[in-house]
């Protein structure tokens, strides 16, 4: 039974075919779930993990790298408010510590209803436009502490729902077309390649039992 | 000569609001480059971008063509693309993927022939949603549009590519991390040797991993040719190069500039670039490469923009951000929040970058907020000296990759330049500035 959705799941086995081996879907598989139920459900873990070819852990281990992947619930709306250098200078402290006072959590808190999950962020690479705040990694400006208060206000009565999706879809672009160029080749060649591992491995096995034998 | 008079090579299109979509790239002149490429043999086509001297525009500066000169002969090759912009105050690749994604994706085509590599990924920092989805749709245009895919143009020649987001993580833009980050593992740097991926890459395949602003340049040097490149700039630093400037000026912004023909002065201070300090205040220091680079005063404000010119200097022009500080900025607190940033990023693999960082963003944070130590002074420059011996300019390492190295650099800057600033935090028990 699977976990994702059908039509996750369909665009979750078109990515793993985009790559040389399925591990290198993770990462996109994971933005995948998260787009379904907004964080990392670890039934999503597990078929994340089926899918790539990996365990449940490995899954597990490469998300929580990751400051956009969550293996704990997250708010509808992720607020993040850089304080980096650039908006540092901008006034990024005072800022950060007024969303704070508006959302009643600290950054890295969620609010009771779960709607706002305030981040305070690294630098977001919008350094003219300071202090730079994203709502679930969507530029919204320069705020002020007033224009924040009103960008809150528009977010809980759903006005920025066509700019701003819930939290988990990243990107609404979907790719059209599969590999059109040597489709095969390239698995060919590394099934080559773990044939090849395989077989000096059991050499390796193979010398190492010898040598045991002989002692 | 006007220091705007130099050819637009990468931001020509950015003047238009549709500047994103295939309708206005083929308008401007979109993937000529390109089919100019696959009339030429792959050879003739890496020889122009060697001809052009190219230097990579992630912040290493290592040269374009050598690096594809390096690409170990193989059954698979792949060229990854490097779009994880992070190091703090640059926003050049970002407005790049946002604003021209085609011309990217031409880079991207042209380089892949160059190279015959068998497939081409583009890594996008995961926080640009909407770079990724402009990415997309570039990508789905040009595979219509018979630029992507097999037999491209009708050339013979065959390659994919795909789109691929990260997930938030400063480490993933070195480029071995990226590598792994792109086979689905935890973003930790691999260790050297081998040095390059073109020896031993993804997947152990030799791999050409290449900036974003680096492959923007391509159509442009193949169009016009790597010599007319080369006539650009001076010495080393040929062409142009896209200059973010941010922090205390008037009018920040990234600026297109002719490598070395341009002074930190005139980004800073010229009407048309950065408009001049904020207010009627002075300059007081500024950070001419990204956060890793040592710090430079007003007295250097008239280097020129070019990679040895502020290398001889003791700093490096890195990712190309200048961070400008006016004189009511607290250097403590400046250098406290960098040092967090490595703090955070650290990847966990090496000791003292990993425990070092923490050490001294601690350290930081009680002498701005009032529990300082004089002694604390020494402490910092002890413990900088663990995670770079010497803290010299270029760093010495103790560590897997270069983030560890890059810690020192805004500490050792604001103790070197403002050691009376840190002492009067400590005297006074908090920041003066507050």
């Amino acid at each position: 039974m699977s976990h994702l959705d059908a039509e996750i799941r369909t665009r979750a086995e078109e990515l793993v075919a985009l790559y040389p081996e399925p591990r290198s879907a993770l990462i996109p598989l994971c933005h995948l779930a998260q787009e379904q139920d907004g964080w990392l459900v670890p039934e999503a873990v597990g078929e994340i993990a089926e899918l790539c070819g990996v365990t449940a852990a490995e899954v597990r281990g490469t998300a929580t790298f990751y400051d956009m992947l969550h293996v704990e619930p997250v708010g509808t709306y992720a607020v993040a408010v850089c304080t980096n250098i650039a908006c540092l200078l901008g006034g990024a402290l005072d800022l950060l510590e007024h969303a704070e006072e508006t959302l009643g959590v600290r950054a890295g808190g969620t609010t009771p209803d779960g709607v706002f999950t305030l981040h305070e962020a690294e630098c977001l690479a919008d350094c003219d436009k300071t202090p730079c705040v994203q709502v679930n990694h969507r530029y919204v400006g320069a705020q002020t502490p007033e224009s924040f208060d009103t960008l809150v206000q528009d977010l809980r009565a759903g006005r920025l729902s066509d700019t701003v999706p819930n939290h988990g879809t990243l990107v609404r672009v979907r790719r059209t077309v599969g590999l059109q160029a040597d489709k095969n080749a390239i698995k060919t060649e590394r099934a080559t390649v773990a044939g090849e591992q395989a077989a000096r491995a059991a050499a390796v096995a193979a010398a190492a039992a010898d040598g045991e034998k002989k002692a | 000569m006007a220091i705007t008079d130099a050819p637009k090579i990468v931001t020509a299109r950015l003047g238009y609001e549709d500047s994103f979509t295939l309708e206005r790239y083929l308008a401007t002149g979109g993937y000529t480059g390109l089919r100019k490429a696959l009339s030429m043999t792959p050879e003739a086509v890496a020889a122009e971008v060697d001809a052009a001297s190219l230097l990579g525009r992630g912040g290493a500066g290592f040269p374009a063509g050598r690096k594809w000169s390096m690409l170990r002969k193989n059954p698979l090759t792949y060229l990854v693309i490097n779009g994880d912009e992070s190091e703090p105050a640059t926003f050049k690749d970002h407005m790049l993927i946002e604003g021209d994604p085609h011309q990217i994706l031409e880079g991207v085509l042209i380089s892949a022939y160059a190279l015959q590599v068998t497939q081409a990924f583009i890594y996008l920092r995961g926080e640009f949603a909407l770079g990724l989805e402009r990415l997309q749709t570039a990508l789905n245009e040009a595979y219509a549009h018979g630029a992507v895919g097999s037999n491209i143009f009708d050339s013979g020649f065959s390659l994919d590519v795909v789109v691929h987001p990260g997930a938030g993580a400063y480490i993933c833009g070195e480029e071995t991390a990226l590598l792994e980050s792109l086979e689905g593992k935890r973003g930790f740097p691999r260790i050297k040797p081998p040095f390059f991926p073109a020896a031993i890459g993804l997947y152990g395949e030799p791999t050409v991993v290449n900036n974003v602003e680096t492959m923007a340049n391509i159509p442009w040097i193949v169009n016009n040719g790597g010599a007319a490149f080369a006539a650009l700039g001076a010495g080393r630093s040929t062409g142009t190069r896209l200059f973010a400037l941010a922090g205390h000026v008037r009018n920040p912004g990234n600026y297109e500039l002719e490598m070395v023909k341009t002074t930190f002065r005139d980004l800073i201070y010229a009407p048309v670039l950065g408009g001049g300090i904020r207010g009627s205040n002075t300059l007081k220091a500024f950070i001419p490469g990204g956060v890793s680079a040592p710090w430079f005063g007003p007295d250097q404000v008239d280097l020129p923009l070019g990679q040895d010119e502020v290398g001889d200097a003791g700093s490096m022009l890195g990712s190309g951000s200048i961070v400008v500080m006016d004189s009511d900025t607290c250097m403590v607190r400046a250098a406290w929040r960098i040092t967090k940033f490595f703090s955070r990023e650290s990847c966990g693999q090496c000791t003292p970058c990993r425990e070092g960082s923490g050490w001294l963003e601690r350290i930081m944070y009680r002498i701005e907020n009032g529990g300082g130590r004089e002694e604390d002074l020494d402490l910092l420059m002890d413990l900088c000296d663990n995670i770079s011996p010497g803290v010299a300019w270029p760093p010495q390492q103790t560590t897997i990759c270069v983030l560890g190295p890059s810690i020192p650099s805004s500490i050792a800057s604001g103790i070197r330049m403002f050691r009376d600033e840190f002492l009067v935090h400590v005297k006074e028990g908090g920041c003066p500035f507050d």
